[in-house]
């Protein structure tokens, strides 16, 4: 039976900005198990990248603020952590490649030099001579299969192409031998070509090592192919999760339906009208449900109450009040 | 139908008051900013209403009484008086006068000149055009800036009109620099680049798409410089190019307390806070309006 | 029978660097008919956006013909007739830099009004709100800055901006890669509408094949800086001749089981994208491809027409080596 890794329950956060309050999360659910790869899709806003940084601790403490919400890794409390805990976690449990690969790698020192700081500071107290974490660096570049490693361990970021630094990243987070892996937007940047090798690439590892992993992105096509179990994410609450195919077979949330009938398709059927309306202020969200004043099957109940999941199925829950048994 | 051009015009002071307010909300959150502030306009209210505050305000011009004179601050002379009998605070306001009347004058020169040739040097960059501009700007930029002040006054009479001269010479090319550094940079960005394509003259390109991306540094740089510019006056006027007797001026002031020093020190010394205090409040004042103008990008 | 309305022959863009010759469009030829939407596709250092330029008159060409209803329009915008840059109109990629942060909305879609129709004050306002209701945003808009308002809307203010001339030929430039797919659909349609409504030509450039297949009538794929293979679009996704297009059909993430089946068997891409300075000798393609000959890595194949409306270069075809 799999561990239950982390475990995010009812998480608020906002920030404070000219103007009033962003409450951007508004009762965030999310789980996961050890060795599973899990998706988060959303569009532009919807609270994805605040998610990821609540649980990595890295949200700029003010504006922000986590006004209310548990999250648990391995049963410790994330939000209670003192600063020299999230940096001992950071070393050792969980790293995260982002978005921009050009953007996470500091261009005036050597990949070489950002790889093996990545692996000193993640293996503070297990003292490696310098020769030792050269060699790790080394080998680290040998499993993202970049050619000629030698050569790129003293190059600048800048002589490097995109994916060749996507996979950089990815053996910096890998190298650590974190237990959770979260990757925000990992291949956004990337040609399709080269998203394949490298996605294909991560999975390899992934599935080498044993890492959790969570996968944030707003291309559903992306996690049909590489995710086990989706949560769907709109304005700061998840509104739909399910196993992967269950959720590409059988969409339930008016949401997560308009997302995949929005996508254009390879049969040539044309592309649907897509959702009215724009994501809301969160500044002053809808009351209720949230999707509510977009949504093509909107009852006087949502207005005025916020859903709670209801059950449809193994493992598949949706936040929408047509479900309600 | 010209109801969408009175609503535009209605909407755009509505608009203007929100951006006040925003700009206010990211000032104020430094209160160093407020020090500054009030700094700045203490200073520019004294050196307005000089001869209304001063408590004697004709001291300020010729007039000696040699009874009184070098008396250490009391109650009737709060900065105590100089070798003439002279109240020093009078003066000091009045000194208030000239380095800010300096200040402007030297940056109203130098900054609309230095802003236009950075934004076409910029723009233009790869052209001779830009070569010509740059390298004409680092000349400028090589000659130390009191050796090119003595240069010019050694031609010319020393006085405030010369010494402004002299330094709005060797200020401009910093602003040409620096709006050079951004223009350049904005050169290759899509909104330039499709105003080129529709056929837009180079002046709309140059005056109101790429000016406008200039403003946050520029008026920054202006708030400091005003602080730097009094400085360099003084310094000037300290040598004795500047202002010349009996014109209060706070440089000046300082080069004659010396002499008295440290017997009679507040001749000098009062004189060297006041100069001290204008720079200051414009230095801290400038973070303030950098912070102010950041949060328009936003 | 639509006429031509653009037509490259040879079309070559060659940027002169210290590091090299970038040769960023080498050799394009293609014809654009009235009314149609010509795709564009292909990665990055393929030259479509370089293309697209040239179209625009960003740069000049280096070489071949370029032609807009028969006149030449191988030079500089600066060069050009004003009527040639009121027909001929561009929507750029990304909305966060197409607009100009400091300016307003109505400053935005005036310029062109300005530089093309000078009318009084009064008139122009008139026009920009017309403008926007086009493009179904709310009038009030037009006092409002690009960084307040939302990458959909952003854009929808890049083709206000682009319609305000009454341009017949617009070339969309990923004009919706940076936005969420929902926001997506909404401008790809009001693109559709507005196509029929105005008449328009577009030229369109993804690397989205899934939104290619929905919105173009023909499509052209390139691979630095030359098109391997131009069809039109259902016999483009159905019979992929070209191995590059059959590798890059077969990355796309789909969403359904249905569209799965649609794509080529799986190939695996291999190596790097190689950087425009140093193009392989031979076929550009051949170190990546998984069927390349002896032949690919010596002499670089022409473009040939296997099949009616369907070219392609490529060795795998009788007449490409050129003999």
């Amino acid at each position: 039976m799999a561990k239950r890794l982390l475990n995010i329950e009812n998480l608020e956060v906002g920030f404070n900005v000219y103007g009033g309050y962003l409450a951007v999360l508004n009762g965030v659910f999310f789980s996961m198990d050890e060795g599973e790869k899990v998706g988060l899709v959303g569009e532009t806003g919807c609270g994805k990248t605040t998610t990821a940084k609540s649980v990595l601790r890295i949200l700029p403490e003010p504006p922000s603020q986590t006004t209310g919400g548990k999250i648990l890794f391995k049963g410790r409390d994330i939000l209670a952590m003192k600063k020299n805990e999230i940096r001992e976690m950071h070393a050792r449990e969980i790293s995260m490649i982002f978005q921009d690969p050009t953007a996470a790698l500091n261009p005036v020192f050597t990949i070489g030099d950002q790889l093996m700081s990545a692996i000193k500071y993640s293996n503070l107290h297990d003292n490696m001579t310098r020769k030792e974490i050269r060699e790790r660096a080394l080998q680290a570049l040998r499993e993202v299969r970049l050619p000629d490693p030698e050569r790129i361990h003293e190059s600048y970021p800048v002589q490097l192409s995109g994916g060749m630094r996507q996979r950089i990243c990815i053996a910096m987070a890998l190298a650590t031998q974190s237990t959770l892996l979260v990757a925000d937007e990992p291949t956004t940047s990337l040609d399709v070509t080269i998203q394949d090798q490298v996605l294909r690439l991560l999975g390899t590892l992934i599935q080498d090592k044993g890492t959790s992993t969570i996968l944030i992105t707003h291309s559903l096509g992306l996690v049909r192919e590489w995710t086990e179990r989706v949560y769907v994410m709109y304005a700061g609450v998840m509104v739909e999760t399910a196993n992967t195919d269950e959720l590409f077979r059988n969409p339930l949330h008016p949401y997560t339906r308009g997302l995949m009938e929005a996508v254009p398709k390879l049969t040539g059927e044309g592309i649907a009208a897509g959702i009215p309306g724009r994501i809301p202020e969160y500044l002053n969200p809808p009351s209720g449900c949230r999707f509510h004043p977009r949504c093509p099957e909107v009852m006087d109940i949502c207005r005025r109450e916020k859903p709670s999941y209801f059950n449809c199925g193994d493992n598949h829950r949706t936040a929408c009040f047509l479900y309600r048994e | 139908m010209n109801k969408s051009a009175t609503a535009f015009e209605q909407s755009l002071c509505s608009r203007t008051w929100e951006r006040v307010k925003k700009g206010w909300y990211a000032f104020s959150k430094n209160p160093l900013s407020i020090v500054g502030a009030v700094i700045i306009v203490s200073v520019i209210f004294l050196a307005v209403f000089a001869p209304f505050v001063s408590p004697y305000a004709e001291h300020a011009g010729n007039f000696v009484d040699f009874d009184n004179a070098s008396q250490a601050p009391s109650r009737a002379h709060l900065f105590g008086t100089d070798v003439f009998g002279r109240d020093i605070l009078s003066r000091v306001f009045f000194g208030f006068r000239l380095s800010l009347i300096m200040g402007v004058t030297v940056i109203s020169l130098t900054a609309p000149v230095g802003v236009t040739l950075g934004l076409i040097a910029g723009y233009k960059k790869g052209t001779w055009v830009e070569t010509l501009i740059m390298r004409i700007t680092d000349i400028f930029v090589a000659v130390p800036p009191l050796i090119l002040a003595l240069a010019v006054a050694a031609i010319l009479t020393p006085n405030i009109f010369n010494s402004m001269m002299a330094v709005s010479l060797m200020w401009w090319p910093w602003y040409c620099r620096m709006v050079y550094g951004i223009a350049s940079s904005l050169k290759n960005e899509f909104y330039i680049q499709s105003a080129e394509v529709t056929g837009a003259s180079t002046f709309h390109i140059l005056f109101k798409e790429i000016l406008p991306n200039c403003y946050g540094p520029v008026f920054t740089k202006v708030s400091l410089d005003m602080g730097w510019v009094i400085l360099l006056a003084s310094a000037l006027s300290f040598v004795g190019l500047g202002a010349q007797p009996p014109t209060p001026d706070l440089g000046t002031m300082v080069a004659d307390g010396g002499k008295y020093m440290p017997d009679q020190w507040w001749i000098a010394v009062f004189p060297a806070i006041a100069i001290m205090l204008i720079v200051f409040g414009f230095n801290i004042l400038g973070d303030g309006i950098r912070d102010m103008l950041e949060v328009e990008k936003s | 029978m639509n006429n031509t309305i653009v037509r490259a022959q040879d079309l070559k863009k060659y940027f002169f660097t210290k590091q090299g010759v970038v040769r960023a469009a080498d050799g394009v030829s293609f014809r654009i008919q009235e009314q149609e939407t010509f795709g564009l596709v292909g990665e990055s250092g393929s030259g479509k956006s370089t293309v697209a330029y040239t179209i625009m008159g960003i740069y000049p060409a280096t070489s071949g013909e370029l032609l807009y209803r028969d006149q030449d329009i191988t030079g500089e915008t600066k060069k050009r007739s004003k009527a040639l840059k009121r027909d001929i109109q561009i929507v750029f990629q990304d909305p966060g830099s197409s607009l100009n942060p400091r300016s307003t909305i109505k400053q935005i879609l005036e310029l062109p009004l300005r530089v093309h129709d000078p009318a009084p004050k009064k008139e122009r306002v008139d026009r920009v709100a017309e403008l926007l209701e086009m493009v179904e945003l709310p009038v009030d808009f037009m006092y409002k800055s690009p960084p307040a308002i939302g990458g959909g809307e952003r854009q929808m203010i890049a083709i206000a901006r682009a319609l305000a001339t009454n341009p017949s030929f617009i070339v969309l430039d990923e004009p919706t890669s940076a936005l969420d797919v929902s926001v997506q659909a909404k401008i790809i349609n009001k693109l559709m509408k507005l196509q029929k409504e105005l008449n328009l030509t577009y030229m369109f450039i993804t690397h989205d094949l899934s939104l290619m297949r929905n919105m173009a009538s023909r499509v052209a794929i390139m691979y630095l800086g030359k098109i391997c293979e131009i069809a039109p679009t259902t016999e483009f996704f159905s019979r992929p001749l070209h191995p590059y297009t059959q590798m890059l059909l077969s990355s796309i993430p789909v969403v359904s089981t249905q569209e799965e089946e649609l794509k080529p068997k799986k190939i695996v891409s291999t190596g790097e994208i190689p950087s425009p300075v140093n193009i392989p000798p031979g076929c550009s393609f051949h170190q990546r491809c998984p069927v390349s000959m002896d032949v690919c890595s010596k002499i670089d194949p022409k473009m040939v027409t296997p099949e009616e409306n369907h070219q392609v270069r490529c060795h795998l075809f009788p007449g490409a080596a050129g003999k």
